[in-house]
């Protein structure tokens, strides 16, 4: 695994990782967001050969990340399943059983319309809207907080707080001379809040137009790049 | 028996008797065939009774068959199967039929089924099939995936392909090849088996392999040599452009077409109706407008017809021109097609058609009555397309038509295809193998191909999975079929191989609806970029709900929407007579007397931008290649024109790119278009006499052009359609967008994820084999590469941009190839980032 890339906010200390992962060092968790687990399972079903490779793929590099960074928890950020149990989430459960002393917290996201029961049985503990640790709040999709007045984030919480998000799948454009153009998923960092790369592969990504004094951090290939 | 003693000859004879006519001598030989069963090819032009040839064929032999009762005889079953690529055309070719029916006194029915048909017609048509039914590819197949469908066809005697120069070079047309192989092969109920095939086509310059892709599934069942009977029917074409009272000697690309619209009025005016054809939707919109602010009593009389255009309104406009209401449509390859329009008497094709065949094709929509002279006006939207008319003429004049090039194993139809048995009868593998093997496109097929395709639609082309739960085709007593209901229907809404490009709607703020544009085009723009639809200025805000929101701009500078339509390239025949055509400008310019023939009008008008290119540069003779070099405030630019259409030189710049980036790390973009194309670097091109035959040598060229990264990006939009087509892209039921949300995804995931994860899929490898042939056009490429190895090259160093470059540097569709690492590149284009990204906001 590459050398993750250190990222500081309010004093504490994150890890970035071009495995599409975030390590926050003094909570001991691992954060991802956007797994979209059982996705490649759910095409197949209805016979959409899309390679199944790419979901264990996905769920090898999460055991590499919990093996390199030995997290307390893993906090998803939502969107953790794709859609309706399938045997794909059978495969997910066995290595579920192999890892049991992590614990996994989930915001729930859009696609995460399993049965409460399940997750429970997962050994899953559910958050349905925030996760709060120390001034930072997790939540799946930030537009539901920027929608909801002028300012609400900005004085909603006190100076040392900031929010973690995921569901939009960020991306970034790389314009040079000569209208040349590279799109790549990316952390994207704000004066108030975060977006998470989507984890799984098996995602497209949604453009982001960052401000001057915004970071942003490009997903190319194995190496991370900052941008601004 | 003899055509002419025989009954069904006389009735139909008496009948154009009758009429005051004679058959045509084509029409009595494609009789003479049909009734000894042969099958062939009948060339012949529109609206030359093309269609009477096969379908009074037809008729002659029902009535040679039942000469006593023939008149009588009800419910036959389904005698002629007649396919035409065109819904449009349907209905008015089934009303000619059954009007020579209803005058013979025959009892024959003629369905029609395609889109459009009802389903209280098609179930009609289920209990009991007409004698001729006329249908579209995709229909045919939609029938072929009914239970029972074996039953339509037991009696079927003639199987007619309309219009097979269309549909051959498209994957409808191996939509054909499958559909014939299947139908010829079902086992007939009266002994022998009287099956003919024909195909009607209009001139190509390959019409015996036309001849021979139709025909091949069924080579093995007939024991005669398949025909082609030839119309010797000639049209009259007059051919004049439209020369502009000034020369640009700087030819800015698309901007001179509008300024002639003043001598397009006179044109309207002294014409019954004009056809206007227009490369391009959008321009097609501007010229609409133009004419009418430039003749404003026109108004009313003047329509405009493309793609874009509501279905209802098209209609209209088609229905307004056979009534002769109008006096003018302007036009796109909308109306390439279709029925005879009586009143048109004039047709003026604005820009380069491209092609000899298709100026040919809308010459020939004028001027319709026998004898009559089709007239067609070329009116350039650049001063240099004007040797393009010149190369037209002389083209025309020694038949030099363009061939077209049947499509080779597309195992994304055949993927459909097996799908499509699988909802109906089922299919068992050995059976179809064979059948499919006897087509031309799956000819060269390989066992092992087959079993991957098999495998891909049982298995999902993986290998047993303990937790994959893939459910398409499954096997059953070896039938293999498609049991699940939901992936049957999905199936069924899926038949088909026009996949038409995204296009997304566009709406103001305000929530009022512009228009349509294509996705693709949208998606390269960032908020704040002004672009033009409809005539609008539109400046771009955001994409929500797949809309793009936008609002009206003020800004002078917009960007044309790059359509489909224009993305045509220059024929390999054009180019040639384009060459050629640059040889005569050399007498011209007296620098070498070429002969002491008087020199196209074209040519003549055009002197003052030869006389400045040859000063700043050079003309390039037929067998030289010329390459210019110049240095600009954007860098350091290097023009190439070898006049062999821009797909072409979209691969050859990649391929240059990439021979000069093994000299030096060097990055590049690239510009094109149908005469030449540049590269523009931010550091010197070191290209010069030393290494240049080298840089242009074909040795090492398939590795070379694998190696170049465009094909990756190419092969990226070639897998939407192949993806579509072959079932990976599920676009939703009409209405029901909730429910199917979790199994969208888009076509450049999908190649992203097959790339990295399967990259020896069939589909994908399709992508990349769809690209060497018809993106890249390897064959002609490397055609190219041999004439240049025998030609001169011709460095020069201009010291400002030359008449020959200028239309390049405004068709400034840029690719980008670069040697250096991906991640030094993203380094260095950050140091590049402009001001403008400080402007941006996250959303």
């Amino acid at each position: 695994m590459h050398t993750p890339v250190p990222y500081k906010i309010h004093n504490q200390q994150f890890w970035l990782t071009t495995g599409r992962t975030m390590f926050w060092e003094e909570e001991k968790a691992l954060i991802v967001s956007d797994l979209h687990l059982g996705k490649t399972g759910h095409f197949r079903k209805s016979g959409i050969a899309v390679p199944a490779s790419v979901y264990t793929e996905d769920l090898q590099r999460l055991v590499t990340q919990i093996q390199y960074f030995q997290p307390r928890e893993l906090i998803i950020v939502g969107d953790m399943f794709h859609s309706h149990a399938n045997k794909e989430l059978e495969l997910f459960l066995k290595w579920r059983s192999d890892l049991q002393d992590v614990n996994i917290r989930l915001i729930r996201g859009n696609h995460d319309i399993l049965e409460d029961e399940w997750y429970v049985a997962a050994g899953i503990q559910l958050s349905l809207k925030t996760l709060s640790r120390r001034g930072f709040h997790f939540i799946h999709d930030m537009t539901d907080l920027l929608n909801r007045k002028e300012g609400f984030v900005e004085n909603s919480s006190g100076a040392g707080s900031y929010f973690f998000s995921g569901h939009i799948h960020p991306g970034i454009r790389i314009q040079g001379a000569g209208k040349q153009s590279l799109c790549f998923p990316c952390f994207y960092f704000g004066k108030k809040y975060a977006v998470l790369p989507a984890f799984s592969r098996f995602t497209g990504v949604a453009l982001i137009y960052p401000e001057a004094e915004e970071q942003v951090f490009a997903i190319v290939n194995q190496e991370l790049i900052r941008l601004q | 028996m003899h055509l002419y003693e025989s009954r069904g000859y006389q009735v139909v004879f008496s009948w154009f008797e009758s009429k005051g006519l004679h058959p045509f001598a084509f029409q009595e030989e494609t009789w003479m065939h049909i009734l000894q069963s042969h099958s062939g090819l009948v060339n012949a032009p529109t609206g030359c009774g093309k269609t009477f040839s096969v379908f009074l064929g037809a008729l002659i032999s029902f009535i040679n068959e039942f000469p006593d009762d023939y008149k009588t005889r009800s419910r036959n079953h389904l005698r002629l199967l007649w396919i035409t690529p065109l819904r449009a055309l349907a209905k008015d070719i089934g009303r000619a039929m059954q009007e020579v029916i209803g005058e013979l006194g025959m009892q024959w029915q003629v369905g029609v089924r395609n889109g459009d048909t009802e389903m209280s017609e098609r179930q009609k048509q289920k209990h009991q099939m007409p004698e001729v039914l006329i249908i579209t590819p995709e229909s045919l197949h939609l029938l072929l995936a009914q239970k029972n469908y074996p039953d339509h066809f037991k009696h079927l005697r003639i199987l007619a392909v309309d219009e097979w120069h269309e549909l051959l070079g498209s994957k409808r047309g191996v939509q054909v090849e499958l559909a014939i192989s299947r139908i010829a092969h079902i086992p007939v109920t009266d002994a022998p088996w009287h099956f003919s095939l024909w195909g009607i086509s209009a001139t190509i310059g390959n019409l015996a392999e036309a001849q021979e892709v139709l025909i091949s599934p069924i080579l093995n069942r007939i024991n005669h040599v398949p025909v082609i009977v030839k119309a010797q029917l000639d049209k009259r074409i007059e051919i004049e452009s439209v020369i502009p009272d000034e020369i640009e000697k700087y030819p800015w690309a698309g901007h001179l077409g509008i300024k002639l619209v003043h001598k397009v009025i006179p044109i309207i005016e002294k014409s019954r109706t004009t056809l206007i054809f227009i490369n391009t939707r959008g321009m097609s919109e501007r010229w609409y407008q133009e004419i009418l602010n430039a003749a404003p009593d026109l108004a009313g009389a003047v329509a405009l017809h493309h793609g874009s255009i509501d279905m209802e309104l098209r209609l209209w406009v088609e229905e307004a021109l056979h009534s002769g209401k109008l006096k003018a449509v302007v036009c796109t390859a909308s109306l390439d097609l279709g029925v005879d329009f009586r009143p048109v008497e004039t047709v003026i094709q604005v820009g380069s058609p491209k092609g000899v065949a298709r100026f040919l094709q809308r010459a020939g929509r004028s001027g319709h009555g026998p004898g009559e002279l089709s007239k067609i006006y070329f009116l350039p939207t650049h001063s240099l397309e004007l040797v393009e008319a010149a190369a037209l003429k002389s083209a025309i004049k020694e038949h030099v038509i363009e061939s077209r090039e049947p499509m080779l194993l597309c195992f994304d139809v055949l993927i459909q295809y097996l799908g499509t048995l699988a909802i109906g009868e089922g299919f068992y593998p050995d059976m179809i193998f064979e059948e499919i093997s006897s087509t031309y496109c799956f000819r060269e097929i390989k066992k092992e191909e087959w079993h991957q395709v098999l495998h891909f639609i049982t298995e999902g082309g993986e290998v047993l999975r303990q937790y994959d739960e893939f459910r398409k085709v499954e096997i059953i007593n070896g039938l293999y079929k498609i049991n699940g209901r939901r992936i049957a229907m999905r199936h069924r809404l899926h038949i088909g191989t026009i996949v038409s490009d995204a296009m997304m709607k566009v709406k103001f703020l305000g929530g009022s609806y512009v228009g349509v544009i294509e996705e693709y085009f949208i998606s390269r723009l960032n908020p704040g970029d002004v672009f033009t639809l409809a005539g609008k200025n539109l400046e771009f805000i955001m994409i929500r709900d797949m809309t793009a929101i936008v609002k009206k701009s003020t800004a002078k500078k917009a960007i044309v929407p790059s359509w489909t339509g224009g993305r045509m390239p220059l024929s390999a025949n054009l180019g040639h007579m384009l060459r050629k055509k640059f040889n005569e400008v050399h007498g011209l310019l007296g620098i070498r007397s070429s002969g002491s023939a008087m020199p196209d009008i074209e040519l003549l008008v055009l002197k003052p931008l030869f006389e400045l290119q040859e000063s700043l540069s050079h003309i390039p003779k037929e067998n030289e290649l010329l390459i210019e070099q110049i240095e600009t405030g954007d860098g350091f630019h290097l023009f190439v024109y070898p006049f062999e259409g821009r797909l072409v030189h979209e691969a050859m710049a990649a391929l240059l790119a990439f021979r000069i980036s093994r000299i030096v790390p060097i990055s590049f973009s690239f510009a094109m278009n149908d005469y030449g194309f540049e590269l523009l670097s931010d550091q010197p091109i070191p290209v010069d006499d030393s290494n240049v035959y080298e840089l242009f040598s074909d040795e090492g060229l398939t590795a070379d052009i694998r190696r170049s990264v465009n094909s990756a990006e190419m092969a990226r939009r070639k897998f939407r359609d192949v993806a579509v087509i072959g079932g990976l892209i599920f676009q939703g039921y009409p209405g029901a967008y909730k429910k199917t949300r979790h199994l969208q995804s888009s076509a450049g995931l999908l190649f992203n994820v097959f790339s990295e994860y399967d990259p020896d899929n069939l589909l994908l490898r399709q992508a990349y084999q769809e690209v060497m042939e018809q993106q890249m056009e390897e064959a002609r490429l490397r055609n190219m590469l041999e004439r240049i190895a025998k030609s001169k090259i011709i460095l020069r160093f201009p010291e400002k941009l030359t008449p020959f470059c200028f239309p390049i540097k405004v068709d400034s569709m840029r690719e980008d190839l670069s040697s250096e690492k991906l991640e030094d590149r993203v380094k260095k284009m950050q140091q590049q980032l402009s001001r403008e990204l400080g402007k941006k906001r996250v959303r």
